[in-house]
């Protein structure tokens, strides 16, 4: 089972009827990398995560993530990855603890252990004064940092962040890089789709999704220099034009 | 076994926190069997008539007394000539005229018959109908007691009696109870799953829950354990209120009448799920259990309007809804004490229900995750 990627994919193909979401696209993660899943709107950078977390079957190709096969062995796949969506996944009308706590128990952790672990987030994200405030309650970027840690709360060996900065602040977006980092030098590793170009320099490695296949895939300095490029934007630009 | 505790507690949640989730569960049920029961009756008292009596004799009199003498009729107004008979029903001074013919008593003791015309106000065509059965059953009461008098034994006279069974004063609250806890199972069963099914959809929590090793099944099974046992405690709340403000029996078993709601929960339940696998959003969950399912539940069920006068074609629509079946059931159970071999038909139908929308429910909500 070990093995130097903690995810690998070749060919995966989607087809919903005539059209296809993904076209037989193939990469690789290493363990502990951040990698960087970009693409226009309607890419395929949704369905392409989706079938890595299980969500959806594959049409054809295969995809090994954590060392199982997404096809065959979904629930082992599900029990090590952790899981942030576009939209909001916390309970607005339950309190951070109770949050927390729901999630440490649908992964299956014992209650001491989701207690002690709910005592070091809180404290690490200097949330403690609002354990048992609802999280309709709270700011968006506290929201927004407290579902990461949730979703590593199980220790997942991959985490996979769906646009996970939507509609947040420069400054809390900044911190909550922070928090990907510190959790990709814990040996997590990062899969993550974003708008943002600034973000994609982030990253250890990005590939860049047009129509369903992936177009460039390096790291950002190299794809710069490759397509002779100022920054991110403009790489992006002149391979979404074609 | 604790990961399904820990998913029913939050939902528990969910709905404790929510003030309309909880009017919805609580308020309704209590509200909708007291208006049922105090408001929505067939039972009319007091109703204004009017008589036209140009005869004026014994037979005449005595008739009109026994009319006026009952709880239903109180005298509106003596009327001079016929056409005075439009003004006070246009007037809507009186819900009924009554007339006598011209030499009324006479016509009767000789010839043995005379005629009387009931004119009822049909704009309230419910009312009208049973007005116009309470006045033919107290002049046919007369009439009966007037011939057996002439009679005086010589003849064999035929005595006609009727009786009306298990529901003797034919309260209308009888048939609400088993339509409410129909309509409040089917409600809380199948809206409130789909509901809070689409919401998990619609905040994007779903995908969540199921990129989680938590199984399809096990998400549904805590999501629908909730309202299994919300609707058991309704439907008691509905059965206890019935029976100690209202009066209506429970003349069966209890037992087989637990079951079978348990049975239509389920069938319901399967519905709710099954509305979630197409609605992406609370409100169409909710649009479509109200037009899918409450608006047939209440309409075509047999609850407000018996199904034998509906045209044939939503007869035949009738019997493909489960609540239908059930009503029966409960009707039969609380009313009659039937036991199970006399609505083993029913049980089976319904039982047949759930099994299919079980099976078709499972697998919409597995082909859903591919």
């Amino acid at each position: 089972m070990e093995n130097e990627f903690s995810i690998e994919v070749r060919d995966l193909t989607k087809m919903f009827g005539g059209f296809t979401a993904v076209d037989h696209i193939s990469f690789e993660v290493r363990h502990g990398e951040i990698f960087g899943f970009l693409g226009a709107n309607g890419a395929g950078k949704t369905t392409a995560i989706r079938m890595l977390c299980g969500l959806s079957l594959p049409t054809s190709g295969k995809a090994e993530v954590a060392g199982y096969d997404v096809f065959r062995k979904p629930e082992m796949v599900k029990r090590n990855i952790g899981y942030m969506s576009q939209k909001f996944s916390l309970y607005q009308d339950l309190t951070v603890s109770e949050n927390i706590y729901f999630y440490g128990g649908i992964y299956g952790l014992k209650r001491k252990v989701i207690f002690q672990k709910t005592e070091e987030l809180l404290e690490k994200l200097d949330l403690k004064h609002a354990r048992n405030t609802l999280i309709r309650d709270i700011p968006l970027g506290w929201k927004q940092k407290l579902a990461f840690s949730v979703a590593i709360l199980h220790d997942p060996q991959i985490v996979f962040l769906d646009e996970p900065t939507g509609g947040v602040d420069p400054i809390t977006r900044r911190q909550f890089w922070d928090l990907i980092y510190e959790a990709a030098k814990a040996g997590v590793t990062i899969f993550v789709t974003t708008h943002y170009m600034d973000e994609a320099e982030y990253c250890n490695r990005i590939s860049i999704m047009v129509d369903g296949r992936i177009e460039a895939l390096g790291p950002p300095a190299e794809l710069k220099t490759r397509f002779q490029s100022q920054d991110m934007d403009e790489v992006f630009v002149k391979l979404a034009r074609g | 076994m604790k990961r399904f505790l820990g998913f029913v507690k939050k939902e528990f949640y969910h709905i404790f926190r929510d003030s309309r989730t909880l009017l919805i569960l609580f308020g309704m049920p209590i509200a909708q069997i007291l208006l049922f029961g105090y408001a929505v009756t067939n039972e009319i008292k007091e109703a204004k008539i009017a008589i036209y009596d140009p005869a004026k004799d014994e037979i005449t009199e005595a008739i009109t007394q026994r009319l006026i003498a009952t709880p239903y009729y109180q005298l509106g107004a003596y009327l001079d000539n016929m056409e005075q008979a439009e003004e006070v029903m246009k007037a809507n001074k009186v819900k009924q005229v009554v007339m006598f013919e011209p030499g009324f008593g006479e016509k009767f003791q000789r010839n043995g018959t005379a005629t009387i015309r009931i004119i009822s106000d049909a704009t309230d065509p419910n009312t009208a109908n049973t007005l116009q059965n309470y006045s033919q059953a107290i002049i046919l009461g007369f009439q009966q007691e007037q011939q057996a008098a002439a009679a005086q034994g010589s003849m064999p006279q035929i005595a006609v009696q009727t009786r009306m069974r298990y529901n003797p004063e034919l309260k209308g609250v009888f048939l609400f109870v088993p339509g409410l806890i129909t309509i409040i199972l089917m409600l809380v069963s199948a809206m409130m799953t789909s509901i809070s099914i689409a919401r998990e959809k619609e905040l994007g929590t779903m995908e969540l829950l199921l990129a989680s090793p938590m199984k399809p099944i096990q998400i549904i099974l805590g999501k629908v354990t909730p309202y299994i046992l919300l609707s058991i405690i309704n439907a008691s709340v509905i059965l206890i209120m019935g029976y100690y403000i209202f009066g209506v029996p429970i003349a069966g078993s209890l037992l087989l009448l637990s079951l079978e709601m348990i049975l239509f929960i389920v069938s319901a339940l399967c519905l709710g799920i099954l509305i979630s696998t197409v609605a992406k959003t609370q409100q169409v969950a909710l649009m479509i259990s109200l037009m899918g399912l409450m608006l047939p539940t209440i309409l075509l069920s047999g609850f407000m309007f018996p199904i034998e006068n509906m045209p044939g074609i939503l007869q035949i629509i009738s019997h493909i809804i489960p609540a239908r079946w059930f009503i029966v059931i409960v009707k039969n159970i609380m009313l009659k004490g039937s036991e199970f071999m006399m609505i083993w038909k029913e049980s089976v139908i319904l039982m047949g229900f759930t099994i299919f929308f079980l099976a078709v429910s499972a697998r919409k909500f597995q082909v859903r995750l591919t």
